[in-house]
């Protein structure tokens, strides 16, 4: 090690895993990840899996930070190079001043280092072959020696690393005697060996509070069941297929009829995405709640059903996991660039409603709340999350839930209600609001029965064909997007230290870049309002919020700055008044890269005319 | 336009179900499809099969398709729910509507172009999954809402409207059906009400994935000299392999047995279908002989009619999904939502 002083950091920094696919590295790597957050520090890890390279090598990153910083960082400190044939770019990847750790097992030539980090082998083969016999062992307890030998080098917890283990495999004594053995042994050697502790540290803190790790689409299974989903229909797709798998396993759990064993919930894997949300509509129609996990390329596949559910006003909830398309477009890789084909999917004049979750924890609220919102407007709602909180691990508020809540199945004629005579117009206005009453089939012997189609029909479902039956549809609809902007759930808005000109307007996965980004550019005097759009339509706060500001920067993951469209559209905004600060390369945008370009954008304005009072800093 | 004259009052005297309705309560809006359509005759057939069956109207759920054919649900069973919902992907809007509620009865109306064209991955999969259905074809040979086009079942060599001769080989429907699960397989002809009205009865009454495939000839585009699918060359090469009656559980006890009746088919609901055989020595509850029949006597020529297939003892879709006895649709929140506590364990789990 030369010239380059090696990183010192205490709490904050980027940690990387190089592994092989299918070698049990996962567990291990979570482990690691897990262990961290048991010391009161905040993680946040990331897998990054390429579709369609040989060998099939992955990668896992944590970021450390006490800060709380949950975007992704960029750069990596220290890597754990487990796979060969990644080898020379993962030693690339460094930081000057980083750390590898390696397999010391079989010499390397000097020419496979670098003389600017600092190299640390552990012959992890070695101490396998010798602890173990059986080849599966000694591959899984490689994993866990690493995170063992880690343990040591970064000053952990070997306390807090072994209590998982111990929660983990509870009541499976044996399994936890190896591991917990796997882990000293690797630890052991490094303590012995090694110059521990090296510059990267984790010490002990409080800065995780009673906050979860988990990931979005678990998450969003578990908003399903939450919300009385009782149909899914699905067929499979990256990144979106542990959704079904989430929902499947937590009904299993919660949904198994304890009398007799059997299911309070159907799940079919349909033969391709038209019939997935052709079922969903079906059940959705005959009263269930029902939904379906897809992405893009799925969501061109259901066009054609939007537009009927949208005109027949039938509930439905969609999951769109957001990637990279179309299928051969990095479909491992995270994305927000499903917003107009869902915005206004299929034929006609349709818009639907759009949900945006920034971490697990709005999967699971956003999730639940969609099938109210669904029922409650008569249309299909969307919940678009994307690869990197789908995907991925993230910490976040625990789960709750309000016992008192009922669920809202909107405007329901029942069974009384014909009875005693009340009129039924299946798309009538009744209430002003644009949204109409509707029977679920079976209701009543004589009333309340309809025949569903598009438009061609009157207020009372009665086939027709007439201008002025379609326009007095058409208006209704347009009045139940207005009601729909009152029910969503509202933008989140974080002002800056001081008051500002400027704002940014952003949304879903790119909450944490974006908070850790306000703080970067505040430390050089950059300051910026932001809002977290939650949902489409938009409230009239986000309006407000861009006619408060001079300029706002509209910060997303797509090329073609999907959102900033939609709100000029939708709000008639002066496009020179939104500055695209666009991310697309497939990784999770960053602080760094936000901060960097609205700084930039900001200096090449320089002096410009004050035109919008500012806001009065709070007393 | 067909405006089937329906007397204002309803005359004292009109036969009644057991369940008090008359024929006029299974009826529908009038139809606007042209005189004479088939598809028409279908409709009349569905309103007597669950009158007969004492069907209560509003427990049934009537799905369709797009075409002239998926319209004529708004024609009958004016009481019960319909969605005419888009082309060729009924089977997966009616599969989602049984697993919402096992309960109602379900009735897919498609037509040839629906089905074995634009729909055909549907109609397939709807058949595998044993859904438990009424699924029939109306099938014309040709695309008759959008005038006149072949069809995938026009026959090849059939001759259409303007003259042109398809070259395509068909598609045939019953025969796939009997391939991929469905356990009740017929076809028939609207001009036959006597056969067709049994057959659907006997369909509704299955349990399991039951497919009529009825040939119903399009007057406007595809009922001239040199079509296969006109009302004269149905009749002349129409080769009915069985007739069937369906005797209601309740019925059984008065009904005497129908003579030259061969064999008795106990359905799941405890109706017996009885089949009377014509001609041929011809098995039903042998698949694998139905398929070879129906391939054997089509490159004779023959139009294969009647009960093709069935088999009794039918497990659907639900039963392999074991879900709970009562639909999904009615369970209340505290059957659907864990609660606070579950999350509360689920949170430690995750920390
Ligand atoms: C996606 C789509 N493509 C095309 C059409 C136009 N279209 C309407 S009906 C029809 C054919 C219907 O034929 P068939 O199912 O045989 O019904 P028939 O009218 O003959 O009873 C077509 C192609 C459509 N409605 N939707
Ligand atoms: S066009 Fe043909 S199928 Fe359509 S209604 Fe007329 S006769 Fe019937
Ligand atoms: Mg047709």
């Amino acid at each position: 090690m030369t010239r380059v002083q090696a990183i010192q950091n205490c709490n904050d920094f980027v940690i990387k895993f190089a592994n092989v696919n299918g070698s049990g590295s996962s567990s291990a790597n979570e482990l690691f990840a897990r262990a961290v957050i048991r010391m009161g520090v905040p993680v946040a890890p990331r897998n990054i899996f390429p579709s369609n390279i040989q060998g099939l090598p992955t990668w896992y990153e944590v970021r450390v930070s006490e800060a709380g910083w949950l975007g992704a960082r960029g750069g990596c400190d220290m890597m754990v190079a487990m796979n060969p044939q990644t080898w020379d770019r993962d030693v690339a990847a460094i930081d000057p001043g980083g750390y590898l750790l390696y397999d010391s097992t079989k010499p390397l030539p000097q020419s496979k280092f670098r003389d600017d980090i600092t190299v640390l082998g552990v012959p992890l083969t070695d101490i396998c072959n010798r602890e173990y016999e059986d080849p599966r062992q000694r591959q899984l307890f490689k994993n866990i020696m690493y995170v063992g030998a880690l343990l040591a080098l970064l000053d952990m917890e070997f306390a807090a690393a072994e209590k998982l283990i111990v929660d983990r495999y509870r009541g499976k004594d044996q399994l936890i005697k190896a591991n917990v053995n796997a882990l000293r042994l690797g630890y052991d050697h490094a303590k012995a060996n090694l110059p521990c502790p090296i510059g990267l540290r984790v010490k002990r803190a409080d800065a995780v509070g009673d906050r979860i790790l988990i990931d979005g689409n678990s998450a969003c299974g578990l908003g399903a069941v939450y919300g009385g989903a009782t149909v899914a229909g699905w067929y499979p797709i990256t990144p979106s297929t542990s959704v079904i798998e989430a929902f499947s396993s937590y009904c299993r759990k919660y949904r198994t009829d304890p009398d007799n064993g059997r299911a309070r919930y159907a799940i079919v894997q349909a033969e391709d995405e038209l019939a997935s949300i052709g079922m969903v509509l079906g059940a959705a129609w005959n009263g269930a709640r029902a939904f379906t996990a897809t992405s893009g390329p799925g969501i061109s596949l259901m066009q054609e059903f939007f537009g009927l559910a949208y005109f027949a006003e039938v509930p439905a909830v969609i999951f769109d996991v957001q990637r990279g398309s179309p299928s051969t477009g990095m479909p491992t890789r995270t994305q927000q660039s499903d917003l107009i084909s869902c915005a206004y999917a299929s034929h006609g004049d349709t818009r639907h409603v759009l949900l945006f979750p920034e971490d697990p924890h709005e999967c699971f609220t956003l999730g639940a709340q969609a099938f109210d919102l669904a029922d409650r407007l008569q249309t299909p709602v969307f919940v678009l999350s994307d690869l990197d909180i789908g995907m991925n691990e993230r910490l976040c508020a625990p789960f709750d839930w309000d016992d008192s809540r009922r669920y809202d199945r909107g405007k329901l004629m029942t069974y009384d209600e014909l009875e005693a005579g009340k009129t039924f117009g299946r798309y009538l206005d009744v209430d002003g609001d644009g949204i109409p009453y509707r029977t679920i089939p079976g209701t009543h012997p004589t009333r309340g029965a309809y025949f569903t189609r598009g438009t061609t029909r009157n207020a009372y479902a009665k086939y027709s064909e007439l201008g002025a039956d379609y326009v007095y549809n058409m208006e209704r609809l347009r009045r139940k997007f207005d009601t729909a902007k009152t029910l969503v759930p509202a933008p989140v808005l974080r002002n800056a230290a001081q008051p500002t000109r400027y704002g940014a307007i952003h949304f879903g996965s790119t909450g944490p870049a974006m908070a850790e980004a306000s703080v970067l550019l505040e430390a050089d005097d950059v300051h910026v309002d932001t809002l977290r759009v939650r949902a489409f339509p938009f409230s009239d706060e986000v309006m407000r919020f861009i006619a408060e500001h001079e300029c706002v920067f509209v910060v997303e993951q797509n090329e073609s700055g999907q959102l900033r469209s939609l709100l000029i559209n939708e709000g008639e905004i002066d496009p020179k008044k939104l500055v695209r600060v666009l991310h697309y390369d497939g990784s999770p945008i960053t602080a760094r890269f936000i901060a960097g370009k609205i700084a930039n954008a900001l200096s090449d304005r320089k002096v410009s005319p004050i035109t919008t009072p500012l806001r009065k800093v709070a007393p | 336009m067909t405006y089937l004259a329906k007397p204002k009052l309803l005359s004292a005297d009109a036969p009644r179900n057991a369940l008090g309705y008359t024929r006029r309560d299974y009826e529908g809006a009038i139809s606007t499809l042209c005189a004479g359509c088939g598809h028409d005759s279908i409709s009349a057939a569905v309103v007597q099969a669950c009158f007969d069956l004492d069907i209560e109207p509003h427990k049934v759920a009537k799905l369709s398709g797009i075409g002239c054919s998926s319209k004529t649900p708004d024609y009958f069973l004016g009481n019960s729910h319909g969605f005419n919902s888009v082309h060729g992907r009924m089977p997966s809007v009616l599969t989602g509507a049984a697993l919402a509620n096992r309960n109602l009865t379900y009735l897919g109306v498609s037509g040839d172009g629906d089905s074995a064209s634009i729909g055909i991955g549907q109609f397939a999969h709807a058949m595998r999954r044993g859904v438990n259905m009424t699924y029939i074809v109306e099938n014309n040979g040709v695309y008759g809402l959008t005038k006149g086009q072949f069809s995938a079942t026009a026959d090849k060599g059939s001759k259409s409207k303007k003259g042109v001769i398809n070259s395509d080989s068909p598609i045939d429907l019953a025969a796939l059906a009997l391939q991929l699960g469905a356990t009740y397989v017929a076809r028939s002809f609207s001009g036959d009400k006597e056969q067709l009205i049994p057959l659907i009865k006997g369909a509704l009454c299955h349990g399991g994935p039951a497919f009529i495939d009825v040939i119903s000839p399009c007057v406007t585009f595809n009922n001239h000299s040199g079509s296969t699918k006109s009302y004269d060359y149905v009749r002349e090469h129409n080769a009915a392999v069985n007739r069937v009656d369906v005797i209601l559980p309740k019925a059984q006890i008065e009904t005497s047995y129908p003579p030259g009746s061969l064999r008795r088919v106990v359905q799941h609901d405890g109706s017996i279908l009885h089949l009377r055989k014509l001609g041929v020595d011809y098995d039903p509850s042998d698949r694998i002989g139905a398929i070879n029949h129906l391939q054997e006597r089509q490159a004779l020529g023959e139009i294969v009619t009647g009960l093709l297939y069935v088999n009794s003892s039918v497990q659907d879709m639900h039963a392999h999904l074991n879900t709970v006895e009562k639909p999904l649709n009615q369970l209340g929140d505290a059957y659907l939502c864990p609660g606070s506590k579950a999350l509360d364990a689920l949170n430690a789990l995750l920390r």
